[in-house]
């Protein structure tokens, strides 16, 4: 496979086919990579989405109130992303966030209730630990019990659903249960940005930045890409397995606190269905569904560019039943897309290589 | 064993390993010396990978010696293997396609910069030093996704360079590459010696072993057959310690009327995969597909059945074409298809013999659609008592049956077809040496009722006691066709190796 040969092939995938090292200069390098990147394409279609959105009700973006809801309202969901997608690198996925998240929005409430002088630190330390404690059984039982982390989260979905329907019956948590600085949380903003906003985006950047930097994070794409491979390399497996899962519990735990500081009533059937909410953003985002490849960076825009989505379309008069019916589409052109495209290049490479 | 003045730094002793009832490897010995490139040859199926992957860790040996620098070692996995010392290229590179190539090379041991972070300017720049060294030109910062196996053999061997291994073991490393590249190899593979390190190099190709190595050990079935210093030995010594058994004894073909041609294919090509294959199959002939593991037999026959696309070519049966992908129309047609892999894609497993024998050949045992338990039975019946299937019931699970009596199955399952062609991939894989006569015998029978039979296996032995004709397959293409009297061991050898030289 020579330079000759793969001169046939069109140009976007001409660095992309290149075994040999490119003339380029490593920063147009990764200039080009981001320019062909997921990421840029769904930040461009979020753009889109606001700048049309805005056209029809110049209130959309527009005024103080708007601007708030466009950052805040996919911020736990872009928690609960980067949990999710951390899982999904590894060629697993973790379906129980959604009861993990109400488990630890009820506990919340009732942690204020009996003990109304808790600091507020106290209840999110809580959160990400028992949001922790789930992700450690869904983890154990994935790497130890080689049984698909589908079914595994699956049970697990409804038995720790389960445990909240038990334990809160029809009893909820309302606001004027928990304290108002607990509350403020939810709503307040520094410099225009909520809070919960920029939670979302510290535990993003941490989790984006370790998993680009850290050995850890590398092996996790490692794992993602080919599990028995990463058997053959000596890798820990299991133990990134388990620190994935539980990284994604604790992300759902908090996720959980943030739930209950930003709607102020908790019931037991808080966040039924945002697992699969997670998993679209993910898959959007441009993280394969088989692991491997992607960015939670990616999952994020996803995250946001779904729930922009659900907002903006009613706004543009879209009836309810297309409002899912677009969701669903945008998940199946992502995957149609990915796949179509590692189609296309496998057989290009075949036909390069054929040729010399 | 052979100098016994430098103590041997990896030392195998009647190591053993079993796969179920399957003895993958029943007595491998090896010492390597340090400073010494130690060839490991055999058959394909004589143990060889088997051993190696006990030295990597990956299995975990039944019974046996382990020994490295003298002391007695037992790797319960790849990373323990690894930290003391042993770096392995598979014959099958193992990389992770998503990530980058230094990525690849490094991951495990990813170098930290300051503040943990890994350095990737540092593996850039130590990659480019590897890559320079080997005198090869690879981005190091491209994905591995779409290399050339070539290019992800040279990857493999990078990584191992780069671990600083006291042993290096090396399964067949050469089979993807082209002469320049084997030339790199050696080279690499001198140095490397040089320093005083210990290779183990496993090929099918003589003229390299004889060329690199310095020591020749032979396995064969699963045993250590010898040793020899490639000084005071020869081809012909080896190829005899290989082989090493009668071979018309084990494997009656019992002479069959060959008839009309029964297949008859025609520059059957798939880009990448398969080229320009010609051939034909008469009736009452059992026709062997020989050749290295991966150089494409399985892929011509999966082509030929319609499971598999190809881009050009004909295939006839009977004088009709058989359209291409379309594997109900070539069972219409007659043709019949016993996979390698039985457990996956040849046999329900779960579900009893009857059900399994009567699969193919429901739709025509269903009354108005529906189709009764006892109908497949009195339809099972027959086939399976004429193969001696030893199942007491034919309502036992397929599952818990013996490799043999599942491969009888599956047979059975495509009998009840009536075709005209089998074609049967890796006829006795997995099953034990008894078993394994049974169904040479029933191939035999079968191609004397008159059937035409196409018999891949990778079992040199079983292909020239078996087939009447046999064609070598080597890197996609044929690259001989030799009638029983000229199929010899070296012969067939030469052909499955021989012509990557000449392409060269």
């Amino acid at each position: 496979m020579k330079a000759e040969h793969v001169a046939t092939v069109d140009e976007p995938l001409r660095e992309a086919l290149l075994v040999e090292p490119s003339a380029l200069s490593p920063t147009r390098r990764v200039l080009g990579e981001m320019l062909r990147s997921r990421e840029l394409s769904v930040g461009l279609a979020l753009l889109v989405v606001v700048a049309a959105a805005t056209l029809r009700h110049h209130t959309f973006l527009l005024s103080s109130d708007s601007w708030r809801d466009l950052l805040l309202t996919p911020s736990i969901l872009v928690v609960l992303a980067v949990g999710q997608g951390v899982v999904i690198i590894t060629r697993n996925v973790d379906l129980s966030v959604g009861s993990t998240l109400a488990l630890t929005a009820y506990l919340t409430g009732r942690l204020f209730v009996d003990n109304p002088g808790l600091p507020v630190i106290g209840v999110f330390v809580i959160g990400l630990l028992v949001g922790a404690a789930l992700g450690l059984v869904n983890g154990v039982l994935v790497a130890f019990g080689k049984v698909p982390a589908l079914v595994i989260t699956l049970g697990t979905m409804y038995i720790f659903r389960g445990v909240v329907l038990t334990w809160a019956g029809s009893n909820r948590i309302n606001a004027s249960d928990m304290p108002k600085g607990f509350l403020d949380l939810g709503t307040r903003q520094v410099l225009t940005i909520p809070v919960l906003t920029i939670i979302a985006l510290v535990v993003l950047g941490a989790v984006g930045y370790y998993l680009h930097t850290a050995r850890g994070g590398r092996e996790l794409y490692a794992i993602g890409s080919d599990p028995s491979a990463a058997e053959l390399y000596g890798l820990p497996v299991r133990r990134r397995l388990l620190a994935a899962f539980m990284l994604s519990g604790s992300l759902a735990g908090l996720a959980g606190v943030l739930y209950a500081a930003r709607y102020g009533t908790v019931s037991s059937g808080a966040g039924s269905g945002i697992e699969l909410q997670a998993v679209a953003a993910v898959v959007i985002g441009g993280v394969a569904i088989f692991g491997g490849s992607g960015t939670v960076w990616g999952a994020a825009l996803g995250a946001y560019l779904l729930l922009t989505i659900n907002r903006a379309l009613p706004i543009l008069n879209i009836p309810d039943f297309w409002q899912q019916a677009v969701v669903g589409a945008l998940i199946i052109a992502a995957i149609v897309l990915d796949r179509v495209l590692s189609v296309r290049r496998e057989r290009l490479v075949i036909e390069a290589r054929d040729a010399s | 064993m052979v100098e016994a003045a430098v103590a041997p730094v990896l030392e195998l002793d009647g190591v053993a390993k079993s796969f179920g009832p399957v003895a993958a490897l029943r007595s491998g010995s090896l010492s390597v010396r340090p400073g010494s490139i130690h060839a490991l040859v055999g058959e394909n199926g004589a143990g060889k990978s088997t051993l190696v992957k006990i030295v990597a860790g990956v299995y975990r040996r039944d019974l046996g010696v382990l020994r490295l620098d003298g002391q007695d070692v037992d790797f319960g996995s790849t990373a323990e293997s690894k930290a003391a010392g042993i770096a392995v290229i598979y014959q099958e590179p193992t990389l992770f396609p998503d990530l980058s190539v230094t990525e690849n090379i490094f991951m495990g041991r990813l170098s930290l910069g300051r503040g943990r972070r890994i350095d990737r300017g540092a593996m850039y720049a130590e990659a480019e030093r590897l890559f320079k060294g080997l005198g090869v030109h690879i981005d190091p910062r491209r994905a591995a996704r779409g290399l050339s196996i070539a290019d992800q053999q040279i990857i493999e061997i990078a990584k191992a360079i780069s671990m600083d291994a006291k042993v290096l073991i090396m399964d067949e490393p050469t089979a993807a590459l082209s002469g320049v590249e084997v030339e790199r190899l050696f080279a690499v593979a001198r140095g490397l010696r040089d320093e005083g390190r210990a290779v183990v190099f496993i090929s099918h190709r003589f003229e390299e072993v004889f060329a690199l190595c310095d020591t020749i050990t032979v396995l064969r079935d699963g045993e250590y057959v010898g040793t020899r210093p490639t000084a005071d030995t020869s081809v012909s010594e080896i190829v005899g310690l290989m082989v090493g058994r009668q071979v018309g004894d084990l494997f009656p073909k019992t002479p069959a009327e060959i008839g009309a041609p029964v297949l008859q294919v025609e520059g059957l090509t798939s880009a990448g995969v398969f080229h320009d294959v010609t051939f034909e199959i008469r009736a009452g002939e059992i026709v062997g597909l020989a050749g290295l593991v991966g150089a494409g037999r399985s892929e011509i026959a999966r082509a030929v059945f319609g499971v598999d696309r190809y881009d050009s070519g004909t295939v006839t049966l009977h004088g009709k074409p058989v359209p291409a992908r379309d594997p109900r129309a070539a069972i219409r047609a007659g043709m019949a298809f016993v996979p390698e892999d039985r457990r996956k894609q040849g046999l329900v497993t779960d579900a009893s013999v009857a059900h399994n024998v009567a699969a193919v050949i429901r739709r025509g045992l269903s009354r108005g659609g529906v189709l009764t338990r006892g109908a497949e039975s009195r339809a099972a019946g027959p086939w399976a008592a004429r193969l001696e299937v030893k199942t007491s019931a034919l309502d036992m699970g397929a599952a818990t049956m013996s490799g043999g009596n599942q491969q009888k199955v599956v047979i059975a399952k495509w009998l009840a077809t009536e075709p005209s062609l089998l074609i049967i991939d890796e006829p006795t894989r997995g099953i034990d040496v008894g078993t394994k006569a049974e169904v040479h015998r029933l191939l035999s029978d079968l191609a004397g009722r008159g059937l035409a039979i196409l018999m891949i296996s990778s079992e040199l032995p079983e292909v020239l006691g078996m087939a009447d004709r046999v064609l070598v397959v080597c890197e996609g293409r044929i690259t001989a066709d030799l009638d029983r009297a000229h199929a010899t061991p070296e012969a067939v050898m030469h052909a499955a190796t021989n012509v990557l030289e000449a392409h060269r």
